[in-house]
């Protein structure tokens, strides 16, 4: 009851007595937790590190400045791959996402109880790793290279495409896919006919979309081996050239700017 | 009779769909290119197929190791990262959803005077074209390894990625409501308070849920660059080819990021 | 032609949304079933061919009892069921061609259909069906980009392409206007007399149905309360299947609205 009676008079409180408490300790949690956690960051840093850090950066500035332009006749090939492992991953990962979509989407599942979760616990696995860790996986089985960051990329994309397409399907207008099933369609039939010119949009979008932040992920593979400009990176830091850093780090983002314009175009293109 | 002459002319043709792209000349260009591009790509990817062949049994290892996950061997080492992962998560997330608010409100056309406009925006842009990799490893050098570095780098993501979507959110909001606030007299904080907030609250909730959730996954690579949390641990166990502990990490990930997704359902659910 | 026997439909909710009906229709008679909202009408034309699993009771399409036929056999006599829906349910990213043709895929197998090589026989077929419509200029056009009464045109055309029997037909006019209303009904009515159909006609418009059809079914709650020709519709057997209400001019509307026709 936020409006109470005092003495004969109305008092309007926004919250009542308990509420007001709950609502204060559900703050002081938040702070008592946050508290910790900075503490704990706190502890595990060397704080005269870090009061020796706007030195440093000015340092690290003043070495990566000119960056060394022309290296930049070696990153051609670099360049090359990243686009590969991006474009190739998307597209197996399109592959792929479709039938998981199928079997995850509420009404074109052939089975809620079996199919379904195995289908959700797909998409949700592949997801929650990022594709790094995909990498590092796949370093470790198949060995470095271009094609463990395509498998990478690929198995990361699944879950995500999957994951949206499926959204999709299960917004679909039923009405035309009961209108294709009474002319007697076969079950295919009524995919191709009543579902997938509903979702082709949808996985067009989806498609450009995931390519894009593909692009940006397949950057940074190299890091742990996986190919790609990233590569270069990982090997003028382990020397501190950092003149070859920056240089590399300005072609990054001119990638990310290009690949953002590209499927911005191709989504205003589609829709 | 103009349609019957149509009929007539019809009738006994064959009829096909209309391209998608009408011009034949542009549809033919774009599918070659298309097989041109991958064929070109496919023949610059070198697999190495023995060494692949050999993996086939290390990643059948692996993949059995998801059903013998080993947490014991390394509970120390697990359990340090995962708690530092964590700790990085909450502490990156609270700093980083404080700062986006303010820079939103001035991201966003309807509430802000231009300056303060262009600069809030030209912020979100920087922060959002950096990746957080190349934004730890640059920290790390800065700042020294350990998650500090791990936690400026999630605080100064989440900016960007915080800031643009609440401003979005404030410029498509009711302008009706908000004007019957201010027509009150209300001083700039005031309507801001109560023609504001009420109603990008569920959304700027619902957006820090999803946040979190993606600092949690991020917050697991960091470490391979030395910017603390899980991700050093997991590294190590790759290397070693001790894949039960890595399978306990990837399911300790995953669990975890099922649970926020659950969490954040509900919340977004009850804000709604 | 088309017979129910004790037909029983209970949602696994509970709701019992046909309670045994039975009803037989003749060879080419247009009939007209009409209720209030939640009666029952739709669900009935969707157990014929099963677009609703019914609970109990049968369903002859002829000889053939339909609700014990496996998917396969079911298919086939789908395609002997012509369905026209109330919101036209036309796919709508497809052109008008495809649309009209999808009404062939019970005939024709699956890469056939999927790369849209329908037999000459059927594209001639579905052009004469569009002319006959008035919309054989509007064969590529996407199916968005037509009006109510085009849209619901297509619909009509897509199930005759199936060569049906009988067509069912799912409030046509709920969402045209008045004119267009009457349009489409006189349209599917002399379709249905050119080829000798027998319809069922789901509508709550009892004026434009007692203007065109031959015999009404009153359906209340699951169950038929009247059967019979459309002239003997009076005030006192539409209050027991609508409920208690000043029916006189609805009725009277009818006779006005001749007139309007007759003038025109």
């Amino acid at each position: 009851m936020p409006v109470a009676d005092a003495n004969g008079q109305k008092i309007w409180q926004r919250r009542s007595g308990r509420e007001s408490l709950a609502h204060w300790l559900m703050w002081l949690i938040g702070v008592a937790v946050f508290a910790y956690c900075w503490q704990q960051i706190s502890e595990a840093t060397t704080w005269f590190f870090v009061q020796d850090a706007p030195r440093i950066a000015g340092d690290i500035w003043s070495r990566a400045t000119p960056p060394k332009w022309e290296y930049i006749t070696q990153l051609g090939k670099p360049i090359w791959d990243t686009l590969n492992i991006a474009t190739l991953g998307t597209l197996i990962a399109l592959v792929l996402a479709v039938p998981v979509a199928f079997l995850a989407a509420r009404n074109t599942t052939p089975s809620r109880f079996l199919i379904r979760p195995i289908a959700l616990l797909i998409i949700v696995s592949t997801r929650s790793i990022n594709s790094l860790i995909w990498a590092l996986l796949l370093i470790a089985i198949i060995g470095p290279g271009v094609f463990a960051g395509v498998i990478a990329i690929a198995i990361r994309s699944i879950g995500f495409c999957a994951k949206l397409l499926y959204e999709a399907i299960e917004e679909i207008d039923e009405g035309q896919v009961e209108a294709i099933t009474a002319t007697g369609a076969s079950r295919w039939q009524v995919m191709a006919y009543g579902i997938v010119p509903q979702i082709l949009p949808a996985f067009a979008g989806i498609a450009v979309f995931r390519w894009d932040i593909n692009i940006r992920e397949s950057t940074v593979l190299g890091l742990v081996g996986a190919g790609g400009i990233g590569l270069q990176l990982s090997s003028s830091l382990n020397v501190l050239a950092w003149p070859q850093v920056s240089l590399i780090l300005i072609v990054i983002l001119v990638a990310v700017v290009i690949s953002e314009w590209v499927s911005a175009k191709v989504r205003g293109a589609i829709i | 009779m103009s349609t019957h002459r149509e009929l007539d002319d019809v009738l006994g043709k064959g009829w096909r769909k209309p391209h998608f792209i009408k011009r034949a000349w542009l549809r033919y260009t774009l599918i070659l290119g298309f097989f041109a591009y991958l064929v070109a790509a496919f023949l610059t990817i070198e697999v190495n197929w023995s060494r692949v062949y050999e993996g086939l049994e290390r990643g059948k290892q692996f993949i059995l190791a998801f059903t013998s996950p080993d947490f014991a061997t390394r509970s120390g080492d697990i359990w340090t990262g995962m708690m530092e992962s964590i700790v990085m998560t909450v502490a990156a997330s609270v700093v980083g959803i404080a700062i986006s608010i303010p820079i939103a409100l001035g991201a966003a056309r309807n509430v802000a005077p231009l300056p303060v406009y262009m600069i809030c925006r030209a912020i979100i842009a920087v922060s959002r074209a950096l990746q957080e990799i190349i934004v730890a490893i640059l920290l790390v050098a800065i700042f020294g390894f350990g998650p500090l570095a791990g936690f400026l780098t999630l605080s100064f993501a989440t900016i960007g990625f915080l800031s643009k979507l609440l401003a979005e959110d404030i410029e498509s909001m009711d302008r009706v409501q908000a004007e019957a606030i201010r027509a009150s007299g209300a001083r700039w904080m005031q309507w801001i308070n109560y023609g504001v907030q009420p109603q990008v609250m569920p959304r700027l909730i619902g957006l820090s849920m999803y946040r979190i959730d993606i600092n949690f996954r991020e917050s697991a690579i960091l470490g391979l660059v030395g910017a603390g949390g899980i991700g050093a641990t997991l590294n190590t166990s790759f290397d070693r080819y001790e894949y039960d502990t890595a399978a306990a990490i990837l399911l300790l990930i995953i669990g975890i990021v099922m649970a926020l997704e659950y969490l954040s359902g509900i919340i977004r659910a009850r804000v709604q | 032609m088309l017979r129910l026997e004790k037909l029983v439909k209970t949602y696994k909710t509970g709701d019992q949304a046909l309670k045994a009906v039975d009803l037989e229709i003749p060879e080419g008679q247009v009939l007209a079933l009409i209720g209030p909202s939640g009666a029952g009408k739709s669900t009935l034309i969707r157990c014929i061919n099963r677009l609703v699993e019914p609970t109990s009771g049968k369903v002859y399409l002829g000889d053939t009892e339909l609700t014990h036929l496996s998917t396969g056999a079911l298919r086939r006599e789908r395609r002997r069921m012509g369905m026209i829906f109330q919101e036209y349910a036309l796919v709508e990213r497809l052109t008008v061609m495809e649309n009209v043709l999808s009404g062939r895929l019970g005939y024709v197998g699956f890469w056939r259909s999927f790369l849209r090589k329908y037999p000459q026989k059927d594209v001639d077929e579905a052009f004469r069906l569009l002319d006959r419509v008035g919309l054989v200029h509007m064969a590529d056009k996407r199916a968005d980009e037509l009006s109510g009464g085009q849209r619901q045109r297509v619909g009509i055309c897509r199930a005759l392409i199936q060569n049906p029997d009988v067509l069912l037909v799912d409030e046509p006019t709920a969402s045209l206007d008045p004119k267009t209303s009457r349009q489409i009904m006189r349209l599917i009515c002399e379709l249905c007399r050119e080829r000798g159909l027998a319809a069922i006609i789901n509508i709550h418009d009892v004026a434009l149905a007692q203007m065109f059809v031959q015999r009404v079914i009153g359906l209340r709650a699951g169950a038929i309360e009247f059967d019979g020709p459309p002239d003997a519709l009076t005030p006192d057997v539409l209050t027991t299947i609508y409920g208690e209400e000043d029916w006189e001019a609805t009725i009277e509307k009818v006779e006005d609205e001749d007139e309007i026709e007759a003038a025109e």
